[in-house]
């Protein structure tokens, strides 16, 4: 069985396409929470199959690009002390700080690893008795539970050389702020797949009521796109704000349980930071006071002054939805994928990059 | 084992023993015997001269190692302009510590890769580096061909079809497939290529250009082609052949299989006129050899690739360092 | 935090440590995060280095057959598409 291709069909695309454009009478503004979903609909060419009512915002879901340049002047500032081996998940490498990027330290000689599993810290620190291993773990609730283990493991086999950077964030806080924002106006939500896997579908019903405004938890793959997209557009058309899954082959409604015990487990709620949203109350995630022996800020004691975003950057108004990349006087010309000023054009799922790459360029 | 050691560099008699019991011995041609300062070569007409270097981790990859695809790199360079390749250097840069086996290995997929594509390797320098200086060892060919019939990216025109010989991305996903742990019954494309380009051009096929889809894939000869000549191109995303592994590694870490390396697969820009004719002496090489895409009239200079829904998009040439998308 | 692929398990070893395969290219992962029984030839969802979920993919057949029969009914012209009221959805569910 192929779930990859079979959900990309052409001719089930193609007639959920005609039935979208058919129905969609009035302008529909659908904000897709999740950097993977802008991803996919840029790569896919989604815009241009669901006709010109329906208006794509791209939401705070991409965890690099919500990321405050204080906590990167942090990972770099970890990252330069002698005999620490910093370990982080790819893009993050590439995001600029006040000054420089984690990419620029390796190239200095700082010893900075990009893995693909959080689960490699355990055996670096391991090999690397005498080094300090440092986790810098970001993410949304989808990758938190890996983190988690990875600090069940160093408690576990007692590490006494790995820290962890929590940089982990949840998803409702900011949409909460984001539909709060008068200015803003969105009129459906694509809900996350994969954080949706780990939280389950109940979460979006307290915020589709509250706001009165429908939620499709979708997957990845066109045809899921195309499938919740149609879903949305009817209950716009019709006046609802339901909750609806269409990812259910894999996203319950209270979502996975094991995983949630063990985030609870190792992680609190605490105030973070976000990235043209500013500080929301309860939107990330701290250790629990019994594992803070764990953490690198505390660890370390770094302290780095106040980091000012770039002037000309409109990453914030654009992860709050209010603005496009194409609206923002750098876009494409200064700031581009090989320099990236803000953000939202580092991570691949950026609304920036991912205009970048797939899209006009203004 | 017996391994390189930094004598062996150091001119004396291991470097000796080194040079003339194992390189020359591999390599034998009676060029490189006459054991001049500098090879002395008979060539006519108009000449290629193309030099590439080789770095490449893991040395050896299933499909090929450091030593085939240091020959193939060069011979394909020479291939793609309509040469036919005749001469190629080979300088060694060896890390201390590397096993003479291995260098041996090496040495010989060079030798047979140039007998495939009916090249010899006249001359050559040899380093011996300390440890951590290189990583094993890097190889540096320069070769010179014949053209049998010139193909340049100047005559590119509005018109002209895109024609690919292979399906893409199989060196790029072995190489990251290593580096990630990731397992795969997958080969290298890593393959000389002028023996398809001469079938090309005996049969009166010249292509109006070409170029292996060597590091930043098809994307970034694309993306070269749209802005040297000016002229938007067209690409339709169904047309281009991709292995399922290939698929497979591009999802599993956030690439485009454009966007991947290839060592032995190239693209052409033809009269529309032999469009048929060389697609059937692609096939005879590689079935999978099909029409992307072609040339349009219109002039941004971009690259556009069509999908199966009719949705276009931008083909981007690769950026930055490939690093496995997380988010 | 998406890439997320759908992957068929081959094997699991005694550490709960799983062979699993995607599109012919094979990996380990981790089958801590699943609390439910997970058997050879079942298909979970990978997410750097772990699996997530066990897939549903009798759901998952379910929704495609319902797509097919949609875009079938499309091209025979036995639908319109203003036809219905909750499209999918509501078929769906």
């Amino acid at each position: 069985m192929d779930l990859i291709n079979s959900f990309r069909d052409k001719d089930k695309i193609l007639a959920l396409s005609q039935i979208i454009k058919q129905r969609s009478k009035k302008p529909l503004n659908i904000m897709e929470i999740c950097g993977g979903h802008t991803h996919s609909i840029m790569k896919f060419g989604l815009p241009q199959l669901v006709g010109e009512n329906i208006n794509f915002i791209h939401g705070p879901g991409c965890p690099v690009c919500i990321m405050p340049r204080s906590r990167i002047d942090e990972a770099i500032a970890i990252a330069s002390i002698d005999g620490v081996i910093f370990c982080t998940l790819a893009d993050m490498l590439r995001v600029p700080g006040s000054k420089g990027s984690l990419a620029m330290l390796r190239a200095d000689g700082a010893d900075i690893r990009a893995l693909y599993s959080p689960l490699d810290t355990i055996t670096i620190a391991k090999e690397n008795p005498d080094k300090k291993v440092v986790f810098f773990a970001i993410g949304f609730e989808t990758t938190t539970p890996m983190s988690a283990v990875v600090v069940k493991q160093a408690v576990e086999l007692n590490l006494q050389n790995l820290f962890i950077h929590m940089n982990h964030v949840t998803v409702p806080a900011p949409v909460r702020a984001i539909m709060s924002d008068k200015d803003v106006k969105i009129d459906a939500f694509l809900g996350p797949s994969h954080v949706s896997v780990i939280t389950g579908s109940k979460i979006y019903e307290e915020l589709a009521n509250e706001f009165k405004t429908p939620i499709a938890v979708s997957g990845f793959e066109p045809l899921d796109l195309m499938d919740s997209i149609l879903n949305l557009v009817n209950q716009h058309e019709n006046g609802t704000h339901k909750v609806y899954n269409e990812y259910a082959r894999v996203v319950s409604k209270d979502g996975n349980l094991k995983a949630k015990e063990l985030i609870d487990r190792y992680f609190q709620p605490c105030d973070f930071e976000w990235r043209g949203l500013g500080v929301i109350k309860d939107s990330g995630l701290r250790l629990r006071d019994e594992f803070s022996y764990l953490d690198a800020k505390k660890y370390f004691n770094v302290e780095v002054g106040e980091s000012k975003e770039s002037k000309a950057c409109i990453c914030g108004e654009i992860l709050r939805g209010k603005a496009k990349p194409y609206d923002c006087k750098v876009f494409g010309k200064v700031c581009n994928p090989q320099n990236p000023i803000g953000s939202c054009m580092v991570s691949g799922e950026g609304a920036c990059a991912a205009y970048y790459k797939y899209s006009k360029r203004g | 084992m017996k391994k390189i050691l930094l004598a062996h560099g150091g001119g004396g008699q291991e470097m000796n023993e080194l040079i003339n019991g194992l390189i020359f011995r591999i390599f034998d041609n009676e060029i490189l015997a006459q054991g001049n300062d500098s090879a002395i070569l008979n060539l006519s007409g108009k000449i290629a001269f193309s030099t590439d270097s080789f770095v490449v981790s893991p040395t050896k990859f299933p499909g090929g190692d450091i030593g085939k695809i240091a020959v193939c790199g060069t011979i394909n360079d020479l291939a793609m302009v309509g040469a036919k390749p005749r001469y190629i250097s080979c300088a060694l840069i060896i890390e201390e510590g590397l096993g003479i086996d291995e260098l041996k290995e090496i040495l010989n997929s060079m030798k047979s890769t140039a007998d495939e594509a009916g090249a010899s390797i006249v001359c050559g320098d040899t380093k011996v580096v300390s440890k951590g200086s290189c990583d094993k060892i890097f190889i540096n060919t320069s070769g010179i061909g014949e053209i049998i019939k010139e193909s340049r990216v100047e005559n590119l025109k509005s018109g002209a079809k895109i024609l690919l010989s292979g399906d893409v991305g199989r060196h790029g996903a072995v190489i990251l497939a290593n580096r990630n742990e990731l397992n795969l019954d997958l080969q290298s494309d890593c393959k000389p290529l002028n023996n398809v380009v001469e079938a090309l051009l005996n049969a009166s096929i010249a292509p109006l250009a070409m170029r292996d889809a060597t590091r930043g894939g098809l994307s970034a000869v694309l993306n070269e082609w749209a802005k040297a000549c000016g002229r938007d191109i067209k690409i339709s995303e169904e047309s281009i052949a991709v292995s399922d592994e290939v698929m497979g590694i591009c999802e599993i870490l956030g690439f485009e299989p454009y966007e991947l390396a290839n060592e032995g697969t190239f693209v052409l820009a033809i009269d529309p006129k032999d469009e048929i004719k060389a697609l059937e002496i692609l096939r005879e090489f590689d079935s999978s050899a099909n029409t992307i895409g072609e040339i349009l009239d219109s002039n941004k200079g971009n690259v556009i690739i069509q999908n199966s829904y009719g949705a276009s998009r931008f083909m981007e040439p690769p950026k930055g360092e490939l690093l496995p998308r997380i988010c | 935090m998406c890439l997320s692929i759908p992957s068929k398990v081959i094997s699991i070893d005694e550490n709960n440590f799983a062979i699993v395969e995607t599109l012919g290219v094979k990996r380990g992962v981790s089958l801590d995060l699943i609390a439910e029984p997970i058997s050879v030839g079942d298909y979970v969802l990978i997410h750097v280095g772990f699996a997530m979920e066990k897939i549903d993919t009798k759901y998952a057949l379910e929704s495609l057959e319902i797509y097919k029969q949609i875009a079938d009914d499309m091209n025979s012209g036995k639908i319109s598409a203003d036809e219905g009221d909750m499209g999918l959805a509501a078929l769906k569910n």
